[in-house]
């Protein structure tokens, strides 16, 4: 067994595009979901409406990378009011049927063949970089330390990934500590109290799913930014890992999500690269390399029903914030 | 979570309803234009092949498109009149020549403009059209559409037994199971491995039906039960639901690898003649008889046994039930083993329409039978089996006049569609939502 490859892919994990992006949809999740009490099951929605918003818009209408970016964000925003319209005045556990379905009707679409020219159906889109890279301030060479080594357009994607999150961070940080954030957290203690008091509750969650759909969106964008985008990225398992990087974190905190993220990625790499090596050297009885390596997921899959139960505030989060919990 | 009443719905909501509505249906219009790929489905071993050629000159352009299997692609012919379409198995497959994008005077002359695959013994299947000068048959699209009424009427009976034990464990335990899929999936899986151990067939049909029944009482009695009793609220429960669907999911997947595997007779089925053009493979016949037996059945278990009403009773309202003495706790374990052997039920004849057996064939489903739940009426189990077959031949008809890979699309439309004018579906009451 190779310890040290193993080490560096767990290692990498803790800072790479991906986590990242997990973190932004985590973020927008956390305004969803612990926030304001939107069971949002079609996250992956929202990323796949960023990324493709980000990747058509520098493709297809020739967008310079910072209007794809805005783009992107313009395209969540749309998503989420036209996906808010039918669904916001449902309960919850509807809600979470119809955004699931949402999702997938977004994957189905990019997976069709009739806008091939556009979406690229299947295959996905590739190419569409080249605009970002261009702006890359970092001459060619290698950068970092030890297992932490990337090329120069790697760090450039890391380095704008990280800021984006930072940014978004902190103004949702700021947003949820602000009297909006107070009138969103109290629609999600008791939706009629807030009523009573004479807010506009639709619009309130309106606003709610489009702060976090566009925070979601950019993390897709993310998300697709260092190579190429496919509807296979965005199924609804993407949803879940999702739920559970933000559930492990803490759903009704900033800072969870983007723990949640890092601890999700990085158990990811090094069960990724553990249990393959371990079905390599024997220690797993008949499975394969390619079994073993299904078998990290199931952990996922046991780990959010143990989170859920055990600790559902998550992490970091507080017990009291938490209304899902009592019936 | 409590609903706006009908009282502060806000009228912006209401009239934007209607713009959403617009913009639903204008979609299609606007953004379809013709797709122009000569080879799609690269990803897959095997291959469907053609060349369309009249009277030895190359036609550019044509459409032929691909269905079966849950599984749609088309593809647009190349200069040389080449095409090629990569589809996850070597199952029955409709393969259609799009007449309209011929030229003029020229149509299909023999078999009709669609045709069903058959497979030899290799991964590839060239498949030509005959064509020529000549009438089109001015029938095939009545024949076409009575075609697929029946495959969808297949699909809906078999989305029907699924979609009734969702329903009765939502009206029952208000809890939309998001690991119904893998209930699914267990029904082809134990039949599978029941076959693989020498079973025979016949029997490993009730004997894989009797173990997916266990496997509901399993779940029943190891995680929801004891959550139950816990008081676990229902947003929790479903994240569990979540939770055991991915386990269940990629533990198949650590099992199995991600091929396909087929069950015994699923490929070379023969056909039967029915009507007009229409005909049925033995399988389909076998599948959709005993869909309906098992569903007639279950609905007079549900109207007339004891069991079955004081189901309905918990159903409707389990504060009273249990004030009337019903053991609503027994009554949630017995909606948990029906469901699980209606699903695994299900399971076992969706592996022989697909045809296939795949590890992530549960989650494919998941949302047809939600589709089918919600159209009908969560927590009615008649709601569910007219939403199944609603859903059913909605998915298979639709392919007719909208590319048929977005057929699915249709289905889960209709659901969003339908949640905004009647939530409470066909046969559900007003105040299952709020």
């Amino acid at each position: 067994m190779d310890i040290n490859s193993i080490f560096i892919n767990t290692a990498q994990a803790l800072f790479s595009p991906v986590t990242i992006a997990f973190a932004m949809a985590a973020l927008g999740l956390a305004i969803h979901f612990g926030f304001v009490g939107l069971l949002n099951f079609g996250i992956a929605g929202f990323m796949a409406v960023g990324a493709y918003g980000y990747a058509i818009s520098t493709l297809t209408f020739g967008f310079p990378w910072w209007a794809a970016f805005l783009a992107a964000m313009a395209a969540s925003a749309v998503f989420a009011v036209i996906l808010g319209i039918p669904t916001l005045q449902l309960r919850g556990d509807y809600l979470a049927i119809v955004t699931i379905a949402a999702a997938e009707i977004v994957r189905l679409l990019l997976l069709s063949t009739t806008w091939i020219e556009t979406t690229g159906s299947a295959d996905g889109l590739v190419a569409y970089a080249d605009g970002f890279r261009s702006i890359n301030p970092f001459p060619d060479g290698t950068y970092g330390f030890g297992p932490w080594s990337y090329t120069a357009n790697q760090f450039w994607v890391l380095i704008f990934a990280l800021i984006v999150l930072a940014v978004s961070a902190f103004l949702l940080w700021r947003l949820v500590k602000s009297p909006w954030g107070r009138v969103i957290k109290g629609i999600r203690e008791d939706e009629d109290a807030v009523r009573a008091l004479g807010k506009n509750v639709f619009a309130y969650k309106m606003q709610a799913l489009v702060v976090g759909g566009i925070v979601a969106g950019l993390g897709g964008a993310l998300y697709v930014l260092p190579s190429s985008a496919n509807p296979m990225l965005f199924a609804t398992s993407l949803t879940f890992f999702v739920w559970t990087a933000l559930l492990l974190g803490g759903a009704a905190t900033v800072f969870g999500p983007l723990l949640g993220a890092v601890i999700f990625w990085v158990l990811q790499a090094f069960l990724g690269s553990l249990l393959p090596a371990m079905a390599e050297a024997g220690l797993l009885g008949a499975l394969s390399s390619a079994q073993a390596g299904a078998l990290r997921f199931v952990l996922v899959g046991i780990l959010l029903v143990v989170i859920v139960i055990v600790r559902p505030q998550g992490i970091v989060g507080d017990k009291r914030e938490l209304t899902f919990v009592r019936k | 979570m409590k609903s706006a009443t009908a009282e502060n719905q806000p009228v912006l909501a209401r009239g934007m309803k209607m713009i959403l509505i617009a913009i639903l249906a204008f979609a299609g219009v606007l953004f379809a234009s013709p797709a122009m790929a000569d080879t799609v489905g690269d990803e897959y071993e095997t291959k469907i092949l053609g060349n369309v050629k009249n009277e030895g000159t190359p036609l550019q352009g044509v459409k032929i498109i691909v269905e079966g299997n849950g599984y749609t692609a088309e593809v647009v012919t190349d200069a040389d009149g080449k095409w090629s379409i990569g589809v996850p198995e070597a199952g029955s497959y409709l393969i259609t020549l799009v007449e309209d994008t011929l030229p003029e005077g020229i149509a299909v002359l023999e078999g009709g403009a669609t045709q069903t695959v058959e497979w030899g013994f290799t991964n590839t299947v060239v498949w030509n059209f005959f064509i020529g000068e000549g009438e089109r048959n001015p029938t095939s699209q009545l024949d076409q559409f009575f075609m697929r009424v029946f495959a969808g009427l297949n699909f809906g009976l078999l989305l029907g037994l699924a979609a009734i034990g969702l329903s009765l464990v939502f009206g029952t335990t208000a809890l939309p199971n998001f690991a119904h899929g893998e209930m699914v999936t267990m029904g082809a899986l134990f039949t599978l491995f029941l076959t693989l151990a020498g079973v025979p067939l016949l029997l490993s049909f009730p004997l894989a039906v009797a173990l997916s029944a266990l496997f509901g009482w399993g779940l029943d009695a190891a995680v929801w039960a004891p959550l139950r009793a816990r008081g676990v609220g229902i947003v929790q429960l479903m994240i569990v639901s979540i939770g055991l669907s991915l386990t269940f999911r990629y533990i198949t997947q650590a099992f199995l690898g991600g091929g396909t595997e087929q069950l015994p007779g699923a490929l070379g089925s023969p056909e039967i003649p029915i009507f007009r053009t229409v005909s049925l493979s033995v399988n389909d016949l076998v599948s959709m008889g005993v869909s309906l037996v098992v569903l007639i059945g279950f609905a007079f278990w549900l109207l007339r046994s004891k069991m079955g009403k004081a189901t309905r009773a918990v159903s409707d309202n389990a504060d009273l039930a249990a004030a009337s003495g019903i053991d609503v706790d027994r009554v949630i374990r017995v909606v948990w083993i029906m469901a699980g052997g209606l699903a695994g039920l299900a399971g076992i004849l969706w592996a022989y329409f697909r045809p296939g057996l795949k590890w992530d064939m549960g989650e494919k489903i998941l949302l047809f039978i939600f589709a089918a739940g919600v159209l009908g009426g969560l927590g009615t189990a008649f709601g569910a089996f007219v939403g199944a077959m609603i859903v059913g031949v909605l998915i298979e008809t639709s392919a007719q006049f909208i590319p048929s890979d977005l057929k699915y699309v249709g289905a889960l439309v209709v659901m969003i569609v339908i949640l905004l004018f009647r939530p409470q579906g066909i046969l559900g009451r007003r105040e299952r939502i709020g």
